[in-house]
């Protein structure tokens, strides 16, 4: 099968590129060149015209490209995550594709109460959290909305994916660790489900196999390693990884979850771009219960994950290693 | 008199109220004048064609059928389901008339007959609404397959005011006040049952009864409760009253015992009434139990779909199956005794710091005489009596005498606590009680409302002499009551467990039979139960010095004095009270040890006792065989286990409690996903599920316990224990927590104990507790620790670490805590449940 996948670059881009290599033809699409050795072709979704030359000839699409970010421009997410995403579905459809898996996040449907053990809700971008989370929902729907007799649509929500070489999440927490300012919110009780990134990659290749079950097409699944742990437990696992010590200091989520709009607000009014330290979002995120119900995303989808976190720490300490 | 007003139907909105079941029916009281009733039908808008039950719902005052709108709503589809609201009441017609019982009765048989109910019919009915709908009953025998009464009454019972707060609601201008000019009537009936109540359900039952004009009829009500017996309803009332004697359909009587008004002597009443209902008291519910109480209206269907069965839940009076082998009565052996060996010690008991012996010829002489004295003061076959006297000579003359008579000994231990004992009584409902003067001053602190004599245990001397001059009573039954004893309140509220004759007997040679107990053996009582089976068992009984109802006081020395005294061979004592035996062994003499030395056998009693501790007595008292029981109020003893087989088979699937006694059975019965044993009954080895229990010496029921009896009962003549539990290759139990316990993750259910065994095996953690968080189905373990150093919050990553090792099972946090909640009674059991609730708050992070 010729699968097209916007966004190949990041850690799960280019896992999924990967693992979709060893069955289809895979062609990436993304912005910047990477070393993968995979076919790719340059381009923006946010440019019609790139996206439907590299649709050419694709029977399948797996949609990764996002603007991933706890901050920044609210105009920048919609442009990126809403209109590209509009844009790649035409272009599917213009083109004939069959199989459409759009990749989500478990935040489309998280209003910032804690989630135990439950299921994939739907999104809902009045009550989603932050911009990014915002936009994603508004993403979801408009792809789940094209799901039809000709093309079959299913949205895939990974929860916190990490591995080795990940610069989003565990880069941070280690870089953190190192300079001793890695803090835990609260006691770090509250219960979080991650992903480590090859399951989420097999998920999401499984899910392109299945797409057009009847079970499947036209719904959303939230995919995780279904073993939640403890936020200071997989800090401490993260930075022991790398052999920087762990978490060490404890602040109210209360406290930090007011820092976190002091910090983004400031950083606005600067104009900085970079990240902020903290953002409200994120101390939420490390400060509730974020654990879910994978029953139904392991019947429909016919997967279950196959490396268990205690493997994948093992890898990460292994990445850590050789890479000095 | 009021102004009139018509029938209208409810404002939409109320809380579980649906619109399409309102409706309005029209129809001729018997004045002729055409009325209109405001009715909830699960049928209003549909054919009532296939129709195989109508249940007919009757409200009392001040309610309305919006009491009734769970049992609409969780209706079958082919039963319809029918609340009316009286005239006056309700949604109905302001009438501008007083409608009397007699009037309201014909009322209700007019709208029934409008809404063309037909055969068959189940009655449903609460308040007032029992008198009104009994009375539409007794017209329509044919048709009524069922009845069930919810707080209710028939008849103020002989002797007894009116309950106060309706004296004082009946009397004139406070009437008029309390019910009609103010809605203090209406609103303190949803407050005084509410306490679960959501205010916008509170406002749904006040909605209808806004304006005086709407309320007229509740002051109507209440001035139509016949106090005086020329009240223009009494005849009408006592016919209803004694028409129910004659009522042969089953019925059930679902019951608030903290209702003020109607308490629970209207429920004895009833029950004196129809013999044959089903009770089901929900502990800490109100007036209004159907809401105070949430498994009501499934408790409520599950009966009526038994009743359409025709196979209500099996009382199980027999054995369930099990051949019955009449045996020797309880006060044989003591009989026999006096005449085999007169003047030998039947019980030796420490008074004033002497020891009292009491020869068998005297024994079995003050028994016989208290049985004919409390006979002649009016205790009868049939009759409960709390007996309230702490353990020795007294209280074995009066269990005994009461057995003779064939009356029913109610036996609440101090362990449950001064309001446990309270709660306990009022359940069993004692008609006598006979007690020390501490418990008398608890009876009447309780507020009993006892119907025979309170007899202090002083007065026990001289009804034995009286007695002396008297004929004996009559032979009870093998199946009459003998005994009322009471669960250990740890998972709710004390449930009374129902014994006859019969079980007690198959207790008694049960442990006759499995412990070789011959003539040649003597019994160191140092469990209260026990004390009491001494004579049944034809035994000798010491009882050391101690406080019985606090183990903890048992010295090593009392236990050898005792020991002494009679030569003692078998030994009975509960957990705490060997622990402590072992605390204070280094006070013993070697005089003292040499004494000890004759014991053959010592039993633990009451509770599971630790390895550690049983292998200190043994230590102690080498020779001994040390054993530990397994077994519940509701079937004892059910397994027991050595300290040798224990040690030989190592750690396994939970707790070893060995090999079902002669003539036990064991089956298990799988836990689900869900953590519901919904498995067939199984005997084969490695099935986790609940323990079921077949035996002769089985509880005859739950008392006053319909639904909780039903469930634990459903697989007939099997007894299900709420533990969980393995069967391994040799047949031997072990037990691996509690159901209500089981872990339901998304891998399967998981039993708590092995768990926390292993864990606690680990050095440096001192407790263990494993539970579940998250929904049902798809939970997540936890461990939550007690370590030696006593940190707390989220534990490290080694000690995470060697707990997974050591559970060989996913756990998704290890928490650190300083010390365990526990039970109450037995201060050991470690209450997961608490510990759950905790944990999963926790985990939840910031809320």
């Amino acid at each position: 099968m010729r699968v097209l996948v916007t966004g190949g670059r990041g850690l799960l881009g280019s896992a999924v590129v990967s693992e979709l290599g060893r069955r289809h033809d895979v062609l990436a699409f993304q912005r910047h060149a990477s070393q993968s050795g995979a076919r790719e072709v340059l381009g923006d979704i946010r440019d019609s015209k790139s996206v439907q030359a590299a649709m050419d000839g694709a029977e399948a699409v797996v949609h990764l490209a996002a603007k991933v970010s706890m901050h920044g421009d609210r105009r920048e997410f919609e442009s990126i995550n809403v209109q590209g995403t509009a844009t790649v579905i035409e272009a599917a459809q213009r083109s004939g594709v069959a199989r459409f898996v759009h990749i989500s996040s478990p935040s489309v449907a998280h209003a910032g109460a804690p989630i135990i053990g439950a299921g994939a809700e739907p999104a809902d971008p009045s009550s989603a959290r932050g911009a990014y989370a915002r936009s994603k929902a508004a993403a979801e729907l408009i792809a789940l909305a094209a799901d039809d007799a000709r093309m079959s649509v299913v949205a895939i929500r990974p929860h916190l994916v990490w591995g080795p070489g990940d610069t989003q999440l565990v880069d941070r927490i280690v870089a953190r660790a190192r300079a001793g300012r890695l803090f835990l919110l609260d006691d770090g009780a509250a219960l979080i489900d991650t992903t480590y990134v090859d399951n989420a990659a097999e998920a999401i290749a499984q899910a392109l196999e299945v797409c057009c079950e009847p079970d499947v097409h036209g719904r959303a699944f939230v995919v995780s390693n279904g073993e939640p742990r403890t936020v200071a437990e997989l800090l401490g696992r993260m930075a022991d990884a790398a052999g920087a010590p762990g978490p060490f200091r404890s602040v109210p989520s209360g406290a930090a979850i007011a820092a976190g709009h002091v910090i983004e607000a400031g950083w606005r009014v600067a104009g900085r771009t970079d990240e902020p330290a903290l953002t409200a979002f994120i101390a939420e995120q490390l400060s509730t219960a974020h654990w879910f119900d994978q029953r139904q995303t392991m019947d429909a989808l016919r997967w279950h994950p196959s490396v268990s976190l205690e493997e994948g720490f093992t890898r990460l300490r292994a990445w850590y290693a050789s890479a000095g | 008199m009021v102004n009139p007003s018509p029938a209208c139907l409810p404002p939409a909105g109320m809380p579980g109220l649906e619109p399409r079941w309102s409706r309005l029916v029209s129809a001729r009281d018997d004045d002729g004048v055409s009325r209109t009733w405001h009715v909830l039908d699960t049928h209003a808008d549909r054919s009532a064609e296939g129709i195989g039950l109508t249940v007919l719902c009757v409200h009392g005052n001040p309610t309305w059928s919006y009491l009734w709108r769970r049992v609409l709503a969780s209706a079958p589809a082919d039963v319809r389901v029918i609340a009316v609201d009286h005239l006056d009441m309700g949604y109905s017609e302001r009438t501008g008339t007083v409608r009397p019982l007699a009037r309201r009765i014909s009322d209700l048989t007019a709208v029934v007959d409008a809404l063309d109910v037909a055969g068959p019919v189940i009655v449903v009915a609460h308040d007032w609404g029992g008198p009104i709908s009994l009375g539409w009953v007794l017209a329509h025998q044919t048709d009524v397959v069922g009845v069930a009464l919810l707080n209710t009454a028939v008849h103020q019972p002989a002797g007894s005011s009116a309950p106060s707060v309706i004296r004082l609601a009946r009397a004139g201008a406070v009437r008029r006040a309390a019910t009609v000019a103010t809605p203090a009537f209406v609103r303190g009936t949803t407050l005084l049952s509410g306490r679960r109540m959501s205010r916008a359900v509170a406002d749904a039952y006040a909605a209808p009864y806004r304006t005086s004009d709407q309320r007229a009829a509740v002051g109507d009500f209440v001035a139509d409760i016949p106090l005086e017996d020329d009240h223009v309803s009494s005849a009408v009332l006592q016919g209803v009253a004694e028409g129910i004697r004659g009522l042969a359909i089953p019925a059930l009587l679902l019951w608030g015992p903290g209702d003020p008004v109607f308490s629970d002597r209207y429920l004895h009443d009833l029950e004196e009434r129809m013999p044959h209902a089903e009770v089901h008291r929900y502990g800490g519910a109100r007036h209004l139990v159907i809401e105070d109480a949430p498994m009501l209206v499934h408790d409520l269907w599950m009966w009526i779909d038994d009743v359409r069965k025709a196979d209500p839940a099996d009382p199980l009076g027999e054995a369930g199956g099990l051949p019955v082998v009449p045996t020797e009565r309880l006060w044989a052996a003591l009989d026999r005794r006096a005449v085999e060996s007169p003047d030998e010690v039947a019980l030796s008991e420490p008074v004033g710091g002497a020891w009292r012996a009491i020869t068998w010829s005297q024994m079995a002489r003050t028994v016989s005489n208290l049985a004919a004295g409390l006979a002649g003061m009016g205790v009868r076959r049939g009759d409960r009596v709390s007996v309230l006297i702490p353990v020795g000579a007294d209280l074995v003359a009066v269990v005994y005498a009461c057995w003779r008579i064939g009356a029913s000994v109610v036996v609440t231990d101090a362990g449950l606590g001064a309001r446990g004992m309270a709660r306990a009584l009022r359940s069993a409902a004692p008609d006598h009680v006979i007690a020390v003067p501490r418990g008398v001053a608890l009876v009447r602190a309780a507020r009993l409302g006892v119907r025979g004599h309170i007899v202090a245990a002083s007065r026990l001397a001289a009804i034995a002499r009286t007695g002396a001059e008297l004929d004996p009573p009559d032979v009870p039954e093998l199946d009459d009551e003998a005994l009322v004893a009471f669960t250990s309140g740890s998972t709710g509220p004390a449930k009374g467990v129902v014994y006859a004759h019969r079980q007690v007997q198959g207790t008694r040679d049960l442990l006759l039979r499995h412990y070789r107990l011959t003539t040649a053996d003597s019994l160191v009582a140092a469990f209260a139960p026990w004390a009491v089976l001494g004579p049944a068992l034809g035994i000798a009984s010491v009882i050391p010095d101690m406080d019985v109802t606090s183990p903890r006081t048992l010295t090593a020395r009392a236990v050898a004095d005792a020991t002494c005294q009679v030569g003692g061979t078998v030994m009975w004592a509960s957990p705490a009270a060997l622990s402590n035996i072992l605390r204070t062994a280094e006070e013993l003499t070697d005089r003292q040890l040499a004494d000890l030395q004759t014991l053959r056998l010592v039993m633990g009693a009451g509770a599971p006792v630790d390895a550690a501790i049983l292998h200190g007595v043994q230590r102690l008292i080498p020779a001994a065989e040390v054993r530990t029981p397994y077994g519940m109020t509701e079937v004892l003893p059910v397994c027991d286990v050595t300290i040798g087989d224990i040690d030989a088979a190592g750690p396994g699937p939970g707790v070893l409690v060995g090999s079902p006694l002669p003539g036990v059975e064991l089956r298990i019965s799988a836990v689900d996903s869900d953590g519901y044993a919904s498995g067939p009954l199984d005997a084969s080895p490695g099935v986790l599920g609940e323990v079921l229990v077949r035996a002769s010496h089985r509880k005859v029921r739950y008392d006053r316990l319909w639904s909780t009896e039903r469930a634990a009962s459903r697989d007939h003549g099997w007894h299900r224990t709420g533990d969980v539990g393995v069967l391994d290759v040799d047949g031997r139990l072990w037990i691996a927590g509690r159901l209500a316990h089981v872990i339901t993750s998304s891998t399967g259910p998981v039993a708590p104990v092995p768990i926390e065994q292993a864990v606690q095996r680990m050095p440096g953690v001192e407790q263990a507790a494993c539970v579940g968080v998250g929904p049902v189905g798809i939970q997540q373990l936890v461990v939550v620790c007690v370590t030696s150093d006593h940190r707390t919050g989220p534990a490290d990553l080694p000690l995470i670490d060697d707990v997974r090792r050591a559970a060989g099972t996913d756990v998704a946090a290890v928490l650190l805590r300083a010390s365990l909640p526990v039970d109450i009674r037995h201060n050991s059991k470690i209450d997961r449940t608490a510990v759950a609730a905790w944990a999963a708050e926790r985990l939840a992070g910031r809320r």
